[in-house]
């Protein structure tokens, strides 16, 4: 078992589940989008370590290579970061909102104050 | 006519940031409603094509498939198309009445734009015929309408939004990791050319991870129990329209996401076969409907008892997905279709509701049959076909339904099932009896009928409720030739 | 905002314009190497956001008013599908570059490269600007809900 040499699945899941984690645990409402945010890059993480091939050159067209790395997850996470910018974007401004709205951030005080969030 | 595949997707992605960029009033309405007709005529003839010649196959870009993205038009997909453009059609007439009262007004363009965004994000799933491209389409969606949610006029809307948020993040994102393990044992993204390749990988256990990373994720987008707890408070504090909109079309096409991964991806054999999804699909989606239409019946807000009701519903179509036959997914697509007719019926009748006494809590609509009889007769008759009663469209879902569980054996399935259409009697019953029985309390006599203009769309709902429920060679014709060719049974 | 930081502010000045070629050049070298209308997006977007944090919202906000933000992101998705549009009407499909220059393919895809990615540029730097104005601009109009 070459458990070290998969050394980039170990940082995604360790990454990935720190995310989540964060997420489910924590009250805050921005401590939830930070969590979100590591969970959403661990799997561009994910994308971009299956694209590596070892000992290849970046995907730009040069003389004298041969090997180059899959410029294709590149592109996907490009847009998947997008979308997390977006996502963060969408969800701080939400926040915002909710603050002005209830004067609070934290989960568990606009819980008292709305019983059926 | 050969571009519509693009063109219905084109046209709405288009007219979001014309509508953002017009002055808040008419022309934004007027754009979004003529932009959705358009569709809709689209959607038609796309439908009649697939029906008439087979699929159709459009590179983005003049890229040939598996290397570009392509848009795939099959039966199922063409179905689903016709059953978002429809509900958009329909909505956007009524949205535009009702926005203008729910909705400050410096907001109403930017209202238009994410409508259309949403729509866009819509339609781009069901079109697509590539995976990856899925996901985006689904996240334009998802992230659109987590900000038309937040445009309730409650402030319970921003943290229902946010509850949405993260929870569709994470199953949009669970998703992506399935969409990459995928890429990186067969090195496509496109879906025909997936289909092509997985069965040579069906061991590996990599294959297996992705497949559970795709249905956990999708379930959390379908509000499958017991992933459902976005679903009613984004519901009941959406403004009608939208509520109305979402509640038609935006888990339907979740249910369609599941299909296709499920039986055009992965394979009837290896989904329900190999993988243990058919009982836990099947255990989950029965206590869901149970749970959810015990809450349903202890709801004092009449959109929040829709919202439970719905994810009730959507437990229907995941038995028959997971039936896996012929006959159970003919019923799952029927009662897509027949959902989103009676769903976008009662919502938007509950949107009359709110647009004229400005609540939807069951207790205030007391004695409103004697001022709205128009509207109530059209939430009772939505009502009706949403307990399966014989002549509406709910009743034909029931019964291919039951039907299919009766060829499986599996009868206890077939009881409970009537059981928990006793259960919708309940909760449908509680709300017509308040506004029907109750007496009209004083402060309501002034209280006229909802206009027309909101009243159209909510009857032409209501009459494809009946219409569907009497001539089915339509809605489960399609569904029936939908259901064979994805499981490769000659028709 | 920061009034006293003389250094702050002269070296920003000095940055800014360095920032701003910066991005035009990810921008347009984008079909040759790394970059393109997003990344470049961001950096030109980062350059007002410099702007604002060093030399206040207010200034900011002449420089780039949000009405004109919001014309502008609107207007990069237009590009972006009025390229895709333009090659449906010279009998192509959508967004196949190939029909903007019939006799010499690579040129068309070179053409319509450059388009899409202008208006992802465009698109992508008001956006990113909008969004930082709209958030840090929300408490000093005390939320206008």
């Amino acid at each position: 078992m070459d458990v070290l040499g998969h050394y980039n699945y170990w940082i995604v899941i360790f990454l990935m589940m720190a995310g989540l984690y964060t997420v489910i645990s924590r009250g805050n409402l921005v401590k939830k989008i930070a969590g979100l945010n590591i969970f959403q890059t661990s799997v561009f993480i994910m994308f971009i370590s299956f694209g590596y091939i070892s000992g290849s050159a970046p995907p730009i067209l040069e003389d004298g290579v041969t090997l180059y790395s899959n410029p294709l997850p590149h592109v996907l996470i490009l847009t998947a970061i997008v979308v997390g910018v977006a996502t963060t974007a969408l969800g701080l401004a939400l926040v915002v909102r909710i603050r002005e709205a209830y004067g609070t951030i934290e989960e568990e005080e606009i819980h008292s104050q709305d019983r059926d969030f | 006519m050969e571009h519509f595949p693009a063109l219905m997707i084109v046209l709405p992605l288009l007219a979001a940031p014309v509508a953002a960029a017009l002055p808040n009033g008419r022309l934004p309405w007027l754009l979004t409603t003529a932009v959705s007709w358009g569709v809709l005529a689209m959607a038609c003839f796309l439908l009649a094509t697939v029906l008439g010649t087979g699929p159709i196959s459009y590179e983005m870009g003049g890229w040939a498939p598996p290397w570009g993205i392509e848009f795939r038009i099959d039966t199922l997909n063409a179905f689903v198309l016709l059953i978002v453009a429809g509900i958009g059609a329909v909505v956007t007439p009524f949205a535009g009445p009702s926005a203008r009262a729910e909705i400050p007004q410096r907001l109403q363009s930017l209202f238009y734009c994410l409508f259309l965004l949403t729509y866009t994000g819509l339609l781009g799933i069901t079109a697509t015929g590539d995976i990856f491209n899925m996901f985006v389409f689904l996240e334009i969606s998802s992230l659109s309408s987590y900000a038309l949610i937040a445009l309730g006029r409650d402030r319970r809307a921003l943290t229902a939004a946010y509850q949405y948020l993260i929870m569709g993040t994470i199953g949009a994102t669970f998703f992506l990791i399935g969409v990459g393990l995928l890429y990186s044992v067969t090195g496509t993204l496109n879906i025909a050319d997936l289909a092509e390749r997985l069965p040579a990988l069906e061991e590996a256990r990599v294959v297996h991870t992705a497949f559970a990373f795709l249905v956990a994720g999708i379930a959390l987008k379908l509000a499958l129990f017991p992933l459902h707890l976005w679903l009613p408070n984004a519901y009941t504090y959406a403004p009608s329209a939208v509520s109305a909109f979402i509640a038609a079309t935006a888990t339907k096409v979740a249910v369609y996401v599941m299909i296709r991964v499920l039986f055009t991806v992965f394979g009837v054999e290896f989904s329900l076969g190999e993988m243990p999804l058919q009982p836990i699909l099947v255990v989950l989606s029965v206590i869901g409907v149970v749970v959810t239409s015990l809450m349903a019946i202890n709801q004092l807000d009449a959109k929040r008892l829709l919202a439970y009701s719905s994810v009730a519903q959507l437990g229907y179509m995941a038995i028959g997905i997971a039936f896996g036959t012929t006959l159970g997914l003919t019923a799952a697509i029927t009662h897509v279709f027949n959902h989103a007719l009676m769903k976008g019926a009662l919502f938007l009748a509950l949107g009359a509701v709110a647009y004229r006494i400005g609540s939807t809590r069951i207790h205030d609509m007391a004695g409103l049959a004697k001022v709205m009889p128009w509207t109530i007769l059209a939430f009772a008759i939505g009502g009706l076909s949403l307990v399966g009663v014989p002549l509406t469209a709910g009743f034909i879902s029931k019964w291919y339904l039951i039907s299919a569980a009766l060829e499986q054996g599996w009868w206890w399935l077939a009881v409970i099932m009537l059981i928990t259409s006793l259960f919708a009697v309940m909760y449908v019953w509680k709300v017509i009896e308040v506004a029907w029985f109750r007496d009209l309390p004083e402060s309501r006599a002034d209280v006229r009928e909802a206009p027309l203009s909101l009243l159209v769309p909510v009857w032409v709902l209501v009459a494809a409720n009946v219409w569907f429920g009497i001539d089915t060679r339509f809605s489960a014709g399609v569904a029936a030739r939908a259901a064979e060719a994805l499981l490769g049974v000659a028709p | 905002m920061m009034q006293h930081h003389q250094i702050l502010r002269v070296v920003t000045k000095f940055n800014l314009p360095l920032i701003m070629l910066f991005g035009l050049y990810v921008q347009f070298h984008g079909d040759f190497g790394p970059g393109g209308g997003f990344q470049a997006g961001v950096i030109i977007a980062a350059a007002f956001v410099l702007y604002a944090l060093v030399f206040g919202l207010d200034h900011a906000r002449e420089v780039a008013p949000e009405g004109a933000l919001k014309i502008f992101s609107a207007l990069g998705v237009l590009i972006y599908g009025g390229t895709g549009v333009l090659n449906m009407l010279l009998g192509g499909n959508f967004l196949d570059y190939n029909t903007l220059s019939p006799a010499h393919p690579a040129h068309g895809q070179h053409y319509g490269i450059l388009a899409i990615e202008f208006g992802v540029g465009m698109t992508v730097s008001s956006t990113l600007t909008l969004i930082f104005f709209v958030l840090s601009g929300r408490k000093e109009r005390g939320g206008d809900d």
